[in-house]
């Protein structure tokens, strides 16, 4: 079992002629991931690792029966990307993307309101069922199946989280990046609720970081509808306020909202544990199972 | 990125909201030309980019000659939390008898802008927020219709902003929404509104920030952003690419990943060290980023050792280790100790490349950090 994604998944690829579209499809579809088509405004009718392109997402659908879609797109056309993406009622979108403008994902995030269509990212490594598909950038090597769950807002901090897990033999049913942009399409909260309904998922680690109020949220859900029990993980303890870090969501705010201390007590008030280090969540983890 | 007052309240002229008349000066003599055609008192305000500015003493009001000269000479060159005053804006002083609060910036939570509008204008809005929040009315907007006129007038009306001016106030909302979204800010505001005796409404200060993500296409406004670095070492980061924040502590940090590289700064702290940067050369770093990289954290004189922490997806380690014995051979002494740990893709055949009689080498990351915090103590001994 696992969420969102597994071997049957039909996948559409956006941007699969560019440099980082044509190697990542070509990496999904090693790890065996079912990419069906590409789509590429001008592009249609070329092939591509032997996959259909077609000018539209629409065609794509329609002539191979896609029902996600993966966007490497780049930010200035991003958004657009998106929206052709929902136009179509594809069930499940990832947008890969770094760099979006803010107030482009409002608007993506004002029309996803009005579709039955899950987006996940933008500015994400994807997501990952291993031994099935994964949809995005995520090393495939690096992960095993097995019956943990994991949601984070960042990409190498989820690899070095796996990696303390596969080590000692914890293998994963799904594992989600969230995405480390202000406005996202699935939250914690989403993702818990998908792990929390799967009955393969006996234990759950969330990596979140400072900013915005997501993790409290989670906390709050976690508390009142879970229960699977959660590890978690706060990255960005010593961030100052009003500084970037990296990600754009990723900011203490002057008033003091985001910090670490302030979603590290909510967890621990929902009963979750949070990890100094990323070897004690694998130490949660395991006494979890 | 941040406007200074100056930028913004030339953008907000230009869109018709009321401004007070000003000019802006980097010297005393210029400062005492200004007041001579704006007439006193006027008001000289340091434009760098910190809140505050006020109770650190770089806005003073002079009604007389004696005064303008004097608040000039201890404005200009001075330091302001951290920051060098090069430019005060000499601005006409205007008369007031309310202060008022107009802004508008993204609510995360609902992925939603909100505009918000207080009576409880000229002190700071966070603390505000803080200690009476029900004195901010908000009104969220629908970004794909973008602020109806009605909205403005409806969140005037509700922050209780005197009938005399709340139409004139919502006008300057909607001015500032219509500006937040043709130049992608991330926040604009105005603190405060001054309502003059006549119920004239003035934007006697302005806070404009833009989303660096849409600078790409805000080409005017991206031509302002140089001026923004707070040191040097800032902005040769933005040169060579980087995200790099400066911090103050000993331990120089390179890593992958935004949140890869905030753990490795939060190990370096539990561990007991303190970190000195942060910096995240991205995914799929070749050879000559990472010799970017080194020269950052080399750069920093406050860094005594360095760890270099790498978990591959895109990143392949083989070409980072590749990065780093070049970056480093071209040295006669290395300037400080480097301790090196690569995971994930070609990791393995990264670690028998890199020359370990440059650089130490730790399997994991918790190691790594333990063994560049102890390097650095040793190096301050």
């Amino acid at each position: 079992m696992s969420i969102l994604v597994d071997d049957d998944t039909r996948v559409v690829v956006q941007g699969i002629t560019g440099g980082e579209g044509k190697f990542h499809a070509d990496q999904m579809m090693e790890y065996g991931t079912n990419v069906v088509a590409g789509a590429v405004p001008g592009k249609g009718g070329q092939k591509v690792h032997g996959v259909p392109v077609y000018d539209t997402v629409h065609e794509a659908v329609e002539e191979e029966n896609a029902d996600a879609s993966v966007v490497f797109v780049p930010p200035a056309f991003a958004a657009d990307a998106v929206f052709e993406a929902l136009d179509t009622n594809l069930e499940f979108v990832v947008a890969i993307t770094e760099g979006i403008p803010t107030q482009d994902m409002a608007k993506v995030n004002k029309r996803l309101s009005e579709t039955d269509t899950r987006l996940l990212g933008p500015n994400c490594p994807g997501i990952i069922t291993p031994g099935e598909a994964k949809l995005g950038i995520l090393p495939g090597n690096i992960f095993s199946d097995g019956n943990v769950g994991l949601v984070s807002r960042s990409g190498t901090l989820t690899y070095q989280v796996v990696d303390n897990l596969t080590q000692r033999g914890i293998g994963q049913t799904t594992a989600i990046g969230i995405g480390g942009d202000p406005i996202i399409g699935t939250s914690f909260v989403d993702a818990l609720e998908l792990f929390e309904a799967d009955e393969e998922t006996d234990a759950v680690v969330m990596c979140g970081e400072i900013g915005g109020e997501d993790e409290e949220e989670a906390a709050k859900f976690i508390a009142e509808n879970m229960d699977t029990p959660v590890a978690g993980f706060i990255a960005g303890r010593t961030a100052p306020p009003g500084k970037r870090m990296g990600h754009a969501g990723a900011i203490v705010s002057g008033s003091g909202t985001g910090t670490a201390e302030s979603k590290i007590s909510a967890l621990n008030d929902a009963g979750v544990p949070v990890g100094d280090t990323p070897e004690e969540v694998a130490d949660h983890i395991e006494s979890f199972l | 990125m941040k406007l200074h007052e100056y930028q913004a309240k030339d953008i907000f002229a230009d869109a018709g909201i009321p401004v007070p008349e000003s000019r802006l000066a980097s010297s005393v003599d210029e400062v005492m030309d200004a007041v001579e055609d704006i007439g006193y008192p006027a008001a000289i305000k340091a434009q760098v980019h910190v809140g505050g500015r006020g109770k650190a003493g770089g806005i003073k009001i002079a009604t007389s000659e004696e005064e303008a000269r004097e608040a000039a000479d201890s404005i200009l060159g001075m330091d302001l939390k951290g920051y060098t005053v090069e430019q005060v804006l000499v601005e006409a002083g205007v008369d007031f008898k309310n202060e008022l609060y107009v802004g508008v910036t993204m609510d995360r939570g609902e992925g939603k802008p909100v505009a918000m509008v207080s009576t409880e204008g000229g002190v700071d809005i966070e603390s505000v927020a803080e200690e009476t929040p029900d004195a901010i009315a908000r009104e969220h907007i629908d970004p794909a219709f973008g602020m109806h006129p009605y909205q403005a007038r409806k969140v005037c009306y509700e922050a209780g902003i005197p009938k005399e001016v709340a139409l004139d106030v919502a006008s300057i909302l909607t001015t500032l929404y219509d500006l937040y979204e043709s130049k992608d800010a991330s926040e604009i505001e105005v603190n405060p509104v001054m309502i003059t005796e006549d119920d004239e409404v003035v934007a006697a200060d302005a806070v404009m920030n833009i989303d660096d993500d849409a600078l790409f296409r805000q080409p005017e406004l991206a031509e302002m952003e140089e001026e923004a670095y707070e040191d040097e070492l800032e902005k040769k980061a933005g040169e060579y690419g980087f995200d790099y924040v400066r911090l103050s502590g000993n331990v120089g940090i390179i890593g992958n990943g935004a949140g890869l590289v905030m753990t490795t700064l939060d190990l370096v702290d539990y561990y007991g060290g303190k970190p000195a940067n942060f910096l995240d050369i991205g995914g799929g770093a070749k050879a000559e980023r990472v010799t970017h990289a080194l020269d950052m954290v080399f750069s920093d004189e406050n860094v005594d050792a360095v760890v270099f922490n790498i978990f591959g997806g895109i990143t392949r380690g083989d070409e980072v280790a590749k990065g780093i014995n070049e970056a480093l051979e071209a040295f006669d002494e290395i300037p400080k100790k480097v301790v090196v740990r690569l995971a994930g893709t070609n990791a393995e055949e990264g670690m028998e490349i890199l020359n370990t009689d440059l650089v130490e080498v730790e399997k994991t990351l918790e190691d790594a950090v333990q063994r560049a915090v102890q390097n650095a103590e040793e190096a301050n001994q």
